[in-house]
């Protein structure tokens, strides 16, 4: 049994929270996130940004950081109001949402600054 | 001919009445291909008529009734023949059908038609009904997946990804409170879903009622560990449908999102009743096909899966299992994707690359999740969102369950792989290439998914498949 590991994770352990798409993968840099934001454009969809405070992430609504950007594609002017979101609210989950009106779903929805979770 | 005003008893030639090489089908009709092997020495078209009369309104001999009727109007034809590429022994037959022989909303009448004595017909080897156009007249009148893709992503929160489930094992022999604890940990380790095993119905050692409390118990234990919404498929495939509508009112009351059947074992009429349940009480539905390859499997006789894949988000369901290609069930990967894409869009252009032989227009109708499970493990990850995209449910059992330091890792392991793949797709890296690469990378921060690439690197499922495209081979 030595060789085996003990899967770290509790109720009592904040950081055992997750909050879905790529929030098992470790906290993104600047290049990743960038990445992701040239997806969401090459997709077509609409950018947009959402925040919460980490207690309340499980809902479905979060707060919308002004509205979407809808048909933004210049990636330094999203990536400013993901920037301008986590500065005004340096404590909450920040993500990066695109919308595709379409399929009128989520085509992708990860958080790029994370909380303290609690 | 059938507007002869009189009549003569006896039997006369089906290609007289039921052959119509000149006919234009109408957008109205419903449209089959079948794969014909004939007995020896029986021209093509009078098969290919006797094919379109037993699906329809004929008998073996003329009766005086039929001059009571129009049956111009109401009779099938055969209005098309076709070699099979690469298959002398066999051909296609076009058949159309008025879609007034068909009872609106039930897939269980068309198929009783088109599947029906005709496949017991002694002037025929074999036969094969390869596809169905079904117009959409017709697919208006059907009630079709319960949810759809869209508002289930909606309903679990999950976005920019394919979902992530695991079906608990052994199949069978667990008890209730065991079994939960498998559901548990594989939910507190990043799934988003468990996943009764289709012959879990409600045996001596494991009642349903039992299963689903405990099972429930775990959902909500892995909810407020990790804060992401989760599910477990719990299936109501019954002796009957009382029985099965018992279950899925007690899924529902214990506030479960998502119910399982098993559609063809199960049946097709209680498979759209339960669908319609479905809707109407805001449940997810999971479909699992277990018998469809004693159906499909053979080339020459039998359904073809992708008809059963048209019926099936006809009658309803928000999942669909539909093989692999990668792993341990048959599945030929033009053709997957041919019925993958049934499954999902809303308008399918004719494609025999793929096996698609009419143009399919869904209209509005919601689109079913494909789910693959089968033999697959976290090696397979690249090239599984490679081919099934993000509207789909990678389903690993054993490959999470098997995982050295039990199923929370292994559960771990494969959201991991499954976020990396994701997210190097999103930047625009070739997945089905530089898979071993991102895989590695992403372990560097996975203590979990090193151990499962290491316990799983040597397994492969590389036989041949038996039920492959007609393609010519001469």
């Amino acid at each position: 049994m030595s060789d085996v590991q003990d899967y770290a994770s509790s109720l009592a352990d904040a950081s055992s929270r997750k909050f879905e798409t790529f929030s098992y993968l470790p906290e993104m840099d600047a290049s990743r996130i960038r990445g992701q934001v040239e997806y969401i454009v090459s997709k077509g969809w609409n950018p947009a940004v959402e925040h919460t405070e980490p207690e309340n992430a499980t809902g479905s609504y979060w707060y919308m950081w002004k509205l979407p950007m809808f048909g933004e594609s210049d990636v330094d002017a999203i990536l400013a109001e993901v920037d301008a979101c986590h500065a005004a609210h340096p404590n909450n989950h920040v993500r990066l949402v695109g919308f595709d009106n379409f399929s009128q779903s989520k085509g992708a929805e990860m958080v790029v600054y994370r909380g303290k979770s609690v | 001919m059938s507007s002869k005003k009189t009549y003569d008893a006896g039997v006369k030639d089906y290609r007289e009445t039921y052959w119509e090489p000149d006919y234009t089908p109408k957008a109205t009709d419903l449209l089959a291909c079948f794969k014909i092997t004939p007995q020896a020495g029986i021209p093509r078209e009078e098969v290919a008529a006797a094919v379109a009369a037993e699906s329809s309104t004929g008998t073996w001999t003329t009766v005086w009734t039929d001059l009571l009727t129009d049956l111009d109007y109401y009779k099938g034809r055969a209005y098309a023949i076709e070699d099979v590429p690469g298959d002398d022994t066999c051909f296609y037959a076009f058949i159309a059908y008025p879609i007034d022989l068909f009872e609106e909303g039930s897939v269980v009448n068309v198929l009783t038609s088109l599947v029906g004595n005709v496949f017991g017909f002694k002037a025929l080897r074999a036969l094969r009904l390869e596809d169905i156009r079904f117009p959409i007249a017709y697919v208006m009148t059907c009630n079709g997946p319960p949810q759809g893709i869209q508002v289930e992503r909606d309903i679990m929160n999950k976005y920019g990804r394919p979902l992530l489930g695991c079906t608990i094992k052994p199949k069978l022999g667990l008890s209730a409170k065991n079994y939960g604890r498998a559901c548990y940990e594989g939910l507190r380790g990043g799934l988003d879903f468990t996943k009764d095993d289709e012959n879990v119905n409600s045996q001596p050692f494991m009642r349903w009622r039992h299963r689903f409390d405990f099972v429930m118990e775990a959902i909500h234990k892995a909810e407020a560990e990790t804060g992401e919404r989760k599910g477990h498929y719990l299936n109501v495939t019954a002796p009957t449908p009382d029985k099965m509508m018992q279950r899925a009112e007690y899924a529902k009351e214990i506030g479960a999102p998502i119910i399982m059947h098993d559609y063809l074992t199960g049946g097709l009429c209680a498979n759209t009743g339960l669908a319609q349940w479905c809707q109407d009480n805001g449940m997810l539905l999971h479909i699992h096909r277990a018998m469809h390859a004693v159906i499909d499997r053979d080339p020459h006789h039998g359904i073809h899966f992708r008809v059963l894949v048209k019926v099936l988000r006809l009658s309803g369901g928000d999942h669909l299992h539909t093989g692999t290609v990668v792993g341990k069930l048959e599945g030929d990967r033009e053709a997957t994707l041919g019925w993958i894409d049934l499954l999902r869009e809303s308008y399918i252009k004719e494609d025999r690359s793929r096996g698609i032989f009419f143009d399919q227009d869904w209209g509005s109708m919601p689109g079913v999740f494909a789910v693959a499970s089968g033999g697959i493990h976290v090696w397979h990850m690249p090239a599984l969102v490679s081919i099934f995209g993000d509207d789909s449910v990678l389903q690993f059992g054993g490959g999470t369950l098997g995982h050295p330091w039990g199923n929370a890792a292994g559960a771990s392991a494969n959201r991991v792989a499954l976020e990396a793949c994701v997210e190097a797709r999103n930047r625009g890296r070739e997945l089905e290439k530089e898979g071993k690469d991102i895989l590695t990378q992403a372990a560097k921060s996975s203590p979990e998914l090193a151990a499962a690439m290491e316990t799983w690197k040597e397994i492969k499922f590389e036989f041949d498949t038996v039920d492959k495209l007609d393609v010519a081979h001469k």
